[in-house]
């Protein structure tokens, strides 16, 4: 059987214009081998989960630089859920205090969040362990 | 070529090269010696001239920092007016020479901080500021013609600054004795920031709006600050910061022409706003070669015949993309070469980045080593004392040729797509500089080049540094607080002033005058856009990766 190949929506939620992570990190994963939907600018937690759903992607990965990370990374989850879509993973980087980090993640907010100085390297083979082990899908 | 320069170059091939990079931090390369007839020749009248001389290569100024220091302007802003302002007079107490605010992103996109779309945001990145009652507070007790402020605020600019404009009024200071800048850069947000509102051409009429009235009733103000910070920060090269953010300059330039001033009457108050990397002499190459270029356009492109409309002043700010998370504290370090940099190239003023704000709005502490570190440079270090001291440099004068030929073929290519405005449309600038972040990232991630503390000397376990935190009260209490507002103004005026600005956007008037009405009404920025985006629409790009 062919394995479907890793879709990932990249998002940039909130009103701040910093897209040069999510550019970055969009074509490191394309260059990986994964399918890469780029959301744009200034997307409420809404307009995410939906375009999430209408292109059944595997993860969620959310850039945040605007200090707004506590407040968005639930409202995703609390969306996807809602939407009966928790499949869906949450990942995220940007400008995060690390006690920050630690309560979104126990909290269960996110399934990992980086910040700057992590390579694509290391995201894309977060992304590959955790979806090869729990997917049907491939690079 | 001499013999000299080819058998020392003969020596040099026959040893062993150390692996590099022996490229700057935008990845030009550089070569191992900079000599006589292996360089451009300079003549010194034609490329250089004297400080405050044509071609302004050496300074705007004849005496430079021997006359005055830079003004240190530390950017700040943070929850509520009222704490911002305990921020101001904080530094200025410590002997900061000028203010700059930073707004939160709701005030950036013309939102009040009761929009759903403000929600989690208010007072994050900066201050929020939803009305004149706020920027009230936001300079109490500090007597608007004794600063001069600056204000990093772009697509909604015309209605910040009439609300400056105001609060001066209110404390009884007159229009004509303010000085400060706003940054009203709305191209490189286009290109850039993408904090944008509306559409290029209603954008393009407020900002020549601006200039306008400026001209008249606030002729100290510095109407726009043409920012190659945030082009640079999203990841263009050095030379890409350069001739992006001139071509934006001449392109403001074209514009007021075109809305019938002459160029004289409004290019005295352009200024500037450059990043300063940690590749030194790139960096100072690139602002020898930004006066330069600037002064040789205004000049002969442009007509201008008053001095000041060919010199660039411009500000500094550390590059804030250089900062990593992992040891902070090496930050300082990294911000102090740049600022030095950026003094050795001749800034008009300076904001050094604290070690935090990787990873947080500074904290008071990590804010007051930055604003030591260009106290250090200014009275420490002696760089001050001689006016342009790496002209004549071999290498110096190569690379600052180097800026204007690269700058000069990327104005070509802008020309050939229809100049700025076509530019952006055809997303040139912004797949190039996507191209060269994505370039940067995979040279760091390939170890070419090596992020002390990224990718080379990494410390095990994680640094700790204290953050400052923002109270999530804040949003409830800056809501709360415009309740109260909207609730005891007089809401016939605040309508009256709203449809009138309408009324005005539907046709030609300069509508600074209008916003200035709604502003003393006490309407607020997010009532005052809503009006205009009825009329003028919003802005949507198609983005690139």
């Amino acid at each position: 059987m062919n394995k479907a190949r890793i879709r990932v929506l990249v998002g940039k939620p909130g009103l701040d214009g910093h897209d040069r992570g999510a550019k970055v990190i969009a074509r490191a994963l394309r260059d990986a081998g994964m399918e890469v939907i780029y959301s744009g600018l200034h997307q409420t937690p809404e307009q995410l989960v939906e375009a999430a759903i209408q292109e059944d992607v595997d993860l969620i990965g959310v850039s945040i630089l605007s200090g707004a990370h506590m407040t968005i990374f639930p409202r995703i989850k609390e969306l996807l859920k809602e939407q009966n879509a928790e499949d869906i993973l949450l990942m995220g980087g940007g400008t995060i205090p690390e006690e920050d980090i630690v309560t979104l993640i126990e909290a269960g907010h996110a399934e990992a969040l980086f910040t700057p100085g992590a390579t694509t390297t290391e995201i894309v083979s977060w992304i590959r362990d955790r979806l090869l082990a729990s997917k049907e899908v491939s690079v | 070529m001499s013999n000299n320069f080819l058998s020392w170059k003969a020596n040099y091939d026959a040893k062993k090269e150390r692996k590099g990079p022996f490229f700057t931090v935008s990845s030009v390369p550089i070569d191992p010696l900079y000599a006589p007839g292996h360089t451009a020749e300079i003549d010194y009248e034609r490329d250089l001239g004297n400080p405050g001389e044509y071609p302004y290569t050496r300074g705007v100024r004849s005496n430079m920092y021997r006359g005055r220091l830079w003004t240190m302007r530390m950017f700040a802003g943070f929850a509520t007016a009222k704490e911002s302002n305990e921020r101001y007079k904080f530094l200025l107490s410590q002997g900061q020479t000028g203010l700059s605010v930073a707004f939160d992103m709701p005030t950036i996109m013309g939102y009040d901080s009761d929009h759903p779309r403000a929600y989690g945001e208010v007072g994050r990145v900066g201050v929020a500021i939803d009305s004149l009652q706020d920027m009230e507070t936001l300079f109490g007790d500090i007597s608007l013609d004794k600063v001069s402020t600056s204000m990093t605020i772009n697509a909604p600019a015309s209605i910040i600054w009439s609300m400056y404009v105001v609060a001066a009024e209110k404390q009884g200071i007159s229009a004509n004795k303010l000085t400060g800048t706003i940054q009203n850069d709305i191209l490189k947000e286009y290109i850039a920031q993408k904090s944008w509102i509306f559409p290029p051409d209603p954008s393009m009429r407020l900002i020549t709006d601006i200039f306008k009235f400026s001209k008249e009733h606030v002729p100290k103000w510095n109407t726009i600050s043409i920012s190659g910070y945030h082009i640079r920060e999203a990841g263009a090269t050095a030379l890409q910061e350069l001739a992006f953010t001139l071509a934006d300059g001449f392109a403001y330039v074209e514009a007021g022409v075109k809305a019938g001033l002459d160029v004289d009457d409004f290019a005295p108050r352009l200024s500037f706003f450059f990043n300063s990397h940690t590749d030194f002499f790139e960096e100072i190459a690139k602002y020898r070669a930004a006066r330069r270029i600037w002064a040789r356009h205004m000049k002969e492109n442009y007509g201008a015949k008053k001095e000041e409309s060919l010199l660039m002043r411009f500000h500094t700010q550390t590059a804030g993309c250089s900062l990593t998370g992992p040891q902070p504290e090496n930050n300082i370090v990294r911000t102090a070469y740049q600022a030095m940099a950026a003094v050795l190239g001749g800034t008009q003023s300076l904001h050094t980045n604290s070690m935090d704000e990787v990873l947080a709005l500074p904290s008071e502490k990590a804010v007051q080593i930055a604003l030591r570190t260009q106290q250090v440079l200014a009275y420490e270090t002696g760089v001050v004392n001689t006016i342009d001291p790496l002209a004549g440099s071999y290498f110096m004068e190569t690379l600052t040729n180097q800026m204007e030929e690269g700058a000069e073929e990327y104005f070509r290519k802008i020309d050939e797509l229809g100049g700025v405005l076509g530019a952006i449309r055809e997303n040139f600038f912004q797949q190039e500089i996507a191209d060269a972040a994505y370039r940067y990232q995979k040279e760091i991630e390939t170890k070419e080049r090596i992020i002390v503390g990224i990718n080379d000397f990494v410390n095990e376990g994680k640094d700790k540094i204290d953050l400052l935190k923002i109270d999530p009260e804040v949003e409830l209490s800056q809501i709360a607080r415009l309740k109260d507002l909207k609730q005891s103004r007089d809401n016939i005026r605040v309508q009256t002033t709203l449809s009138d600005l309408k009324e005005a956007a539907q046709g030609t008037d300069n509508l600074i005058p209008k916003i200035m009405d709604a502003v003393r009404a006490y309407a607020t920025e997010g009532e005052m856009i809503a009006v205009l985006k009825e009329v003028f629409g919003e802005y949507r790009e198609q983005a690139v990766f």
